[in-house]
């Protein structure tokens, strides 16, 4: 029987991450994950995990100390935000590149400058070329599952690649909201025990990690780690389709929502989704053909399914929490684009918008604003602005 | 049983030769005799910051590390043993492991008293068990002798270059040594391969085998920054510690001992002057910079010897 619970999405996370009770988790304090270290703390102080917790100086010396544990073979996870992340940079990098399965809750702020504790995704999506797989979540419910699945889906021996899963400061990772947890005995089983095949503790088979790779040998192991992410999108189906199975919860690349005869969707992330789905129901019942994209998994990018489901619309405005300062779009807007073409899809008119910047609310009018402007497109066939700002005032 | 340099020799090499350290190199011999400290029964994990160190012995494909090794990035072999050791304590506790494994981590000055200094304070303030050991060459010698913090006043480097105006490094050593004794750790040593290797050898068993987070700083003389003829290395490593430039100690629990104190102290102008660095300062009209040197070493020492209540 699941456990009917109310937790906060940091709790969330931090009780998935006890349920899995890690070898090592190396963290630094930074609002708005600091509750993460602090719940995990707890939960090893009590007895309740025997992980080694290693309260690190910096967010710096959190990955590196990651990399450390994850290369002597012990399962290892973190959590940080914004400038945390910013500060991890270099590390994120390496840790990739040194494929290990390494578990990062990112509970995405604002990153500086200026400072700001918000709310938008400028940390997670500045590092969506680092060679992580990103995993993105709605609400408190997505956060506990994601966390759960990220252990199985980093450590796959075809993929070997660590995973960050996102879910909104502030917004899910504060607010208190019923939710689903499973056992602590079928997390055990699904999560298993994490054996990899080679390790810097194995005495029997000392190994060298990290090497001096000249141009000689670079480019191919650049090249094994660009199809690791390509593999991981067939594993995150599998892994997903197996929790599915014990928990009736569905997760797939992406959420389609209300899809079936739209004619606009918006494509947005995380907690934006649920207002967005409040918007599309009210809309719906005014006779409004709309729906919604939710992307889950934003690293890999679902190229294909993405451009065969947005192939349907008439109209697609792709929602960014993020600033690329590109003069160009957002990152998920470049990336949809950029699919779409590829993939000679050039049916929908496609709209960004920027949005919620710095935490800035984005209300229910918001976005029920970006309907009808795309219900207006589908009616003249007409795009004034492709590059929009939401909720700004100029 | 008493030291016993040819029988310590005996033990198979745990640094492969073969690797690319340049000739007359201070930093193999150093690693070399410290890993001769390992019980040969047990594992080491060790971590190398970015530099010549790692770099020259760990090309891909090639490694001349027989023990696992790991390199992660310039300022942070601190913190990436330090979260190996801790994977390493999880998985004893969980029964996954069997056997004694140490835990050793190389950084140059560049990547311990300056870049990386965060992350050693970091890992030897929570505690550690592993033994962190700075080899000391005065310079970025991996990206072309830039000055460091560890960069003897007056030294020509090529970002404090003797030039007519400004000649050479303006500032004095950062006293790492000092900052690691400050951490109170239960064991902290400076030392330097020097006549048969006893001290850097005894130095390196009690920092491997003392529970806790250790610290060794050890001279490492670079042929290509100090510009000494290659074959002189062991005497370079001897004239410093002659001079008092580096001298020999240890603080055991906050305890200090001086392990050698010269019966005729040499004046560090013995030390300097081999090596092509310091050439500026032997000029005509530059007598002041030697006299400070002198002046400044003289103090350290003296300090030195107060510590230890001598």
């Amino acid at each position: 029987m699941a456990i009917r619970e109310r937790l906060s999405g940091n709790e969330a996370i931090a009780t998935a991450m006890k349920q899995i009770n890690p070898d090592v988790v190396a963290a630094f304090p930074i609002t708005p994950s600091t509750e993460v270290p602090q719940y995990f703390s707890t939960f090893v102080a009590d007895g309740a995990v025997d992980t080694e917790f290693v309260a690190v100086e910096s967010e710096h010396s959190a990955l590196s100390a990651c990399v450390g544990a994850s290369a002597a073979g012990g399962r290892t996870m973190t959590a940080t935000s914004a400038n945390g992340l910013a500060l991890m940079w270099e590390v994120l990098y390496i840790a990739s590149s040194l494929r290990l399965p390494i578990i990062l809750a990112c509970v995405n702020r604002t990153l500086s400058g200026p400072l700001n504790i918000h709310n938008d995704h400028s940390d997670s999506m500045g590092a969506r070329d680092s060679g992580w797989i990103q995993i993105y979540s709605e609400n408190n419910q997505e956060a506990y599952d994601n966390m759960l699945m990220a252990s199985r889906i980093a450590e796959h021996p075809d993929v070997l690649l660590p995973v960050m899963v996102c879910q909104d400061g502030f917004i899910t990772s504060h607010a208190i909201e019923n939710i689903d947890l499973v056992e602590d005995s079928k997390v055990k089983d699904f999560v298993g025990e994490y054996v990899p095949d080679m390790y810097l503790l194995n005495k029997e088979n000392p190994i060298a990690v990290g090497p001096l790779d000249h141009f000689t040998h670079c480019f191919e192991h650049k090249r094994q780690q660009a199809e690791a992410m390509k593999i991981a999108k067939k594993v995150i189906l599998q892994v997903s389709e197996e929790f599915s199975r014990l928990t009736g919860r569905n997760y797939s690349l992406f959420e389609e929502y209300m899809t079936q005869d739209a004619e606009v969707v918006t494509v947005v992330l995380n907690s934006t989704a649920g207002t967005a789905k409040y918007v599309v129901d009210q809309l719906r019942a005014q006779g409004k053909k709309v729906g919604l994209i939710k992307p889950r998994v934003f690293r890999p990018f679902p190229v294909d399914e993405l451009a065969t489901a947005l192939s349907r619309f008439k109209a697609v405005a792709v929602m960014d929490k993020a600033e690329s300062f590109n003069a160009a779009g957002g990152p998920l807007y470049t990336d949809i684009t950029s699919a779409l073409y590829s993939k000679g899809v050039f049916g929908p008119k496609l709209v960004n918008y920027i949005y919620g910047l710095g935490g800035r609310d984005v209300k229910a009018d918001d976005i029920e604003f970006v309907y009808n402007q795309l219900l207006e497109i589908t009616g003249t066939g007409k795009v004034d602005s492709v590059f929009n700002y939401l909720g700004v005032r100029e | 049983m008493a030291y016993n340099l040819k029988e310590e020799a005996k033990k198979p090499e745990r640094l492969s030769g073969g690797h690319r350290m340049c000739a007359g190199c201070g930093a193999p011999v150093v690693v070399r005799t410290i890993l001769r400290a390992l019980k040969p029964e047990d594992h080491a994990v060790i971590g190398a910051a970015t530099g010549c160190l790692e770099v020259s012995t760990f090309l891909y494909p090639y490694t001349a590390w027989q023990d696992s090794f790991i390199h992660n990035a310039f300022e942070n072999v601190g913190a990436s043993i330090s979260g190996a050791e801790a994977a390493y304590a999880a998985m004893k506790r969980r029964g996954k492991l069997e056997g004694e494994t140490k835990f050793i981590a190389f950084g140059g000055d560049g990547g311990t008293y300056d870049i990386g200094l965060q992350s050693l304070s970091g890992a030897m303030e929570r505690g550690h068990d592993m033994l962190y050991v700075c080899y000391d060459n005065g310079a970025y010698m991996n990206t072309g002798i830039q000055r460091s913090s560890a960069t003897p006043k007056y030294a020509d480097t090529t970002t404090s270059p003797a030039g007519k105006k400004i000649p050479g490094k303006q500032q004095w050593r950062k006293d790492l040594t000092e900052i690691m004794v400050e951490h109170h750790l239960p064991y902290v040593a400076q030392t330097a391969a020097i006549g048969n290797m006893k001290d850097l050898h005894e130095k390196s068993e009690k920092a491997l085998y003392t529970k806790g987070p250790t610290f060794m700083n050890v001279l490492a003389p670079c042929p290509r920054g100090w510009q000494y003829n290659t074959p002189d290395l062991m005497d370079i490593n001897k004239l410093a510690v002659e001079t008092c430039f580096w001298p020999l100690y240890e603080v055991i629990d906050g305890k200090y001992v001086v392990n050698y104190k010269p019966k005729n102290k040499l004046p560090v102008k013995e030390f300097l002057k081999p090596q092509n660095r310091f050439k500026h300062i032997f000029k005509p009209g530059n007598e002041y910079m030697l006299e400070e040197i002198q002046e400044e070493t003289d103090k350290r020492w003296e300090h030195l010897l107060k510590l230890a209540g001598e």
